[in-house]
C-alpha cells in the first residue's frame, strides 16, 4: 500500500574533518507530501538539504530520488532531474530583474545547445519567448508578483525577495522542492502568505515539499509529516501531533520534560 | 586646441583596444573570481598565433583571425582544465601565483617557439591615415579601434542575452544558487576562461598590428590593471570606461608633459590617476562593493 518514496536518505553520515555533522540519518519522503525537518540550531538541518542538493558529499549512506541512486550525481544534474531549492539566506542573482531571475530557473529546461544559444536569434530566441510566456503565466501569476517583475531584485522588500526566490525555484518545474526556512525573518502577514503558497504548491502543482523551519505554528499547520533532528541524529518522526508530544523532542527543545 | 583634439582622438582609439583586453580580464574574474595575471601573455600569444597563421602558414587575414579565436579558446580551455580546476578551493594568493607563473611560462614558450626577434604583420589595412577634419589617425589604430569595439559589443551582447552569458552571470552572482538552477558551474568556468582568452588574444592581434610583436608584448598587460581596477574588476561597462580613461589620460598627459620631463609620462600617468580614484572609490568606479578576495 505504501507508495514508492520520491526521495529517500539511507543511513547518511557526514563529517567535516573529525566533526560528525550527521550520523545515520534515514528517512523517506512520499510523493505529494509536505515533509518538515525541525531541530534546534546547529542540529544539521541545512546539512541534510545540502546533501540532498549535492553540495555536501556524505561519508556514508545513499540518497535516492525517484528510485535512482543520486548520491554521486553533481548538483546541477540533480537540479535538472527535478530537485529545486530555496535558500535560508536569499540567494537571488542581484543586479538582475525579477523576471531574469525567474527565467534562470527555467534554464535547466532549455533544450537549445550551446552553439545555437551563442547565436541568440533563431531557434534559441523562439524558445526563449515561449519560455517567457510560460513562466509569466504560471509562476508570476501564481505567486502574485506581476507588478514587480521588471524591478531589480535588490530593491525589493525581504518578504518579496523570498517570494521571488520561490518563483525561481518553481520555474524549474521541480518534482521536489527543498525549502530552507521559507518564513524566517518574515512578519505575520508575509508568513501567512508564504504558508498558503506552500500549501498551494503541494495541492495545485503536485510538487513534493521538503522544508526546514523554526516557526512551529507554520510547521504544525502545513506539514504532513515531521522529522526531528538534534546533534546530527534523528530523534523522532511522525505527524505533527505525534512529534509534538514526543518526549525526546520536548527534551531537545525545552531541555526538560513538561508536566 | 588642435593638439588636444588630436590627443583625445588617439586616446579614445587606444582606449578602445585597452577595453577589449580588459574585458578578457573581467570575463574571467567575474565568473571565477580569479585575477588572471597572465592576461597580457594571452594577448601576446594571440598575436603570435595570428603571425603564425598569416605569415608562416600564409592564410588570408580573416581565416587567420578566426583561427586565432579558436586557438585562444583552446588555450583558455586547456589552462582552466589542466591547471586552475585543480586549484579550486585553494587560497587566492596561491591561485594568483599560479597565474603569474603561467605568464612567465607563456613568455618563455613564445621565445622558444617564435624566438625573441621583433616581428610584424604584413599590412592588413590601407596605409593611408584616416583624416577627420584636422585630426589624423594612423590607419592601423583606427581599424584596430573599430575591430575592438565590434568585439566588445559582441561580448556585451553575449553576456546580456545569450543563454551561456546569462548562465555565466548567474555563476558570478551566486555559485550555489547557479548549481541549484541546473547550471554546470564548472563548465561556466571553462567557458569564462575561453572567452577571456579570446578577448585578450584579439586585443593582442590589434596591438601587434599597430606596433609589431615580441615575447615581451604581454607587458602592455600591466597597463590593463589600472583599466580594470578603475572600472571595477567585475564590470563590463567599467572595463570599457576604464579603457577609455586610461587611453585618454596617457595620451593627454604624455602629449603635454613629455616635452618637459623627457618622456615616460605616458606610462606613469594612468597609475597616478588609478591611485587617486581608488582613494575616493576603493571598489573602482563600477565595481560591486563586496569584492574582497584579494
Amino acid at each position: 500500500m505504501d507508495p514508492e518514496p520520491i526521495l529517500s536518505m539511507e543511513d547518511i553520515s557526514l563529517s567535516f574533518g573529525g566533526l560528525a555533522v550527521l550520523s545515520d540519518i534515514s528517512f523517506e519522503v512520499n510523493p505529494g507530501e509536505i515533509f518538515a525537518i525541525i531541530g534546534p540550531n546547529g542540529a544539521g538541518k541545512t546539512s541534510i538539504l545540502n546533501c540532498i542538493g549535492g553540495f555536501y558529499k556524505p561519508s556514508a549512506g545513499r540518497i535516492r530520488f525517484e528510485g535512482k541512486d543520486i548520491t554521486r550525481t553533481s548538483p546541477d544534474r540533480r537540479a535538472a532531474r527535478g530537485l529545486a531549492r530555496t535558500f535560508q539566506n536569499i540567494a537571488l542573482f542581484r543586479g538582475m530583474t525579477v523576471l531574469d531571475n525567474i527565467k534562470l530557473g527555467a534554464h535547466a529546461h532549455l533544450k537549445t545547445g550551446l552553439l545555437s544559444a551563442l547565436a541568440y536569434w533563431g531557434p534559441a530566441h523562439r524558445e526563449e519567448m515561449a519560455l517567457r510566456n510560460r513562466v509569466e503565466q504560471e509562476v508570476i501569476d501564481f505567486l502574485e508578483i506581476e507588478a514587480i517583475r521588471k524591478q531589480s531584485v535588490g530593491s525589493l522588500a525581504y518578504g518579496l525577495q523570498k517570494r521571488v526566490e520561490l518563483a525561481r525555484a518553481l520555474a524549474m518545474q521541480p518534482k521536489v522542492l527543498l525549502m530552507d526556512e521559507p518564513v524566517a525573518g518574515m512578519n505575520a502577514e508575509e508568513t501567512e502568505d508564504m504558508a498558503r503558497f506552500v500549501l498551494d504548491i503541494q495541492e495545485e502543482r503536485d510538487i513534493t515539499v521538503v522544508l526546514i523551519e523554526h516557526d512551529m505554528n507554520v510547521i504544525m499547520d502545513i506539514s504532513d509529516r515531521v522529522m526531528v533532528v538534534n546533534f546530527g541524529q534523528k530523534i523522532a518522526e511522525g505527524t505533527p501531533q505525534e512529534v509534538q508530544s514526543h518526549p525526546e523532542v520536548i527534551k531537545a527543545y525545552l531541555g526538560q520534560k513538561r508536566d | 586646441m588642435d593638439i588636444l583634439a588630436q590627443l583625445v582622438v588617439s586616446g579614445i582609439a587606444v582606449g578602445g583596444v585597452y577595453a577589449l583586453i580588459a574585458l578578457g580580464f573581467v570575463l574571467i574574474y567575474k565568473a571565477t573570481s580569479i585575477i588572471n595575471f597572465a592576461t597580457g601573455e594571452f594577448m601576446m600569444i594571440g598575436a603570435y598565433f595570428f603571425y603564425t597563421f598569416m605569415v608562416m602558414v600564409g592564410l588570408p587575414p580573416i581565416p587567420s583571425f578566426l583561427l586565432v579565436m579558436v586557438c585562444a579558446a583552446m588555450l583558455g580551455l586547456f589552462i582552466e582544465r589542466a591547471i586552475l580546476r585543480h586549484m579550486l578551493g585553494q587560497p587566492t594568493i596561491s591561485i594568483v601565483m599560479v597565474t603569474i607563473g603561467l605568464s612567465s611560462i607563456l613568455m618563455g614558450l613564445a621565445e622558444m617557439i617564435w624566438s625573441t626577434d621583433f616581428k610584424s604583420f604584413p599590412p592588413l589595412f590601407p596605409r593611408a591615415p584616416i583624416i577627420i577634419g584636422d585630426i589624423i589617425i594612423r590607419s592601423n589604430l583606427f581599424w584596430g579601434f573599430v575591430l575592438a569595439m565590434i568585439a566588445v559589443i559582441c561580448f556585451a551582447l553575449l553576456f546580456k542575452y545569450a543563454k551561456v552569458g546569462v548562465a555565466m552571470r548567474a555563476t558570478a552572482g551566486d555559485q550555489m544558487a547557479a548549481f541549484s538552477m541546473g547550471i554546470n558551474v564548472r563548465t561556466m568556468f571553462t567557458v569564462a576562461w575561453s572567452l577571456g582568452a579570446i578577448a585578450a588574444a584579439l586585443g593582442g592581434v590589434i596591438i601587434g598590428n599597430i606596433g609589431g610583436i615580441q615575447p615581451t608584448l604581454g607587458h602592455i598587460g600591466l597597463k590593463i590593471f589600472p583599466v580594470v581596477i578603475l572600472g571595477g574588476l567585475d564590470s563590463i561597462a567599467g572595463a570599457v570606461v576604464g579603457g577609455f580613461i586610461v587611453g585618454l589620460v596617457e595620451n593627454i598627459a604624455g602629449g603635454y608633459l613629455d616635452p618637459y620631463v623627457g618622456g615616460g609620462v605616458k606610462d606613469l600617468a594612468p597609475f597616478v590617476v588609478l591611485v587617486l580614484i581608488l582613494l575616493v572609490k576603493p571598489y573602482g568606479l563600477f565595481g560591486k562593493e563586496d569584492i574582497e578576495r584579494l
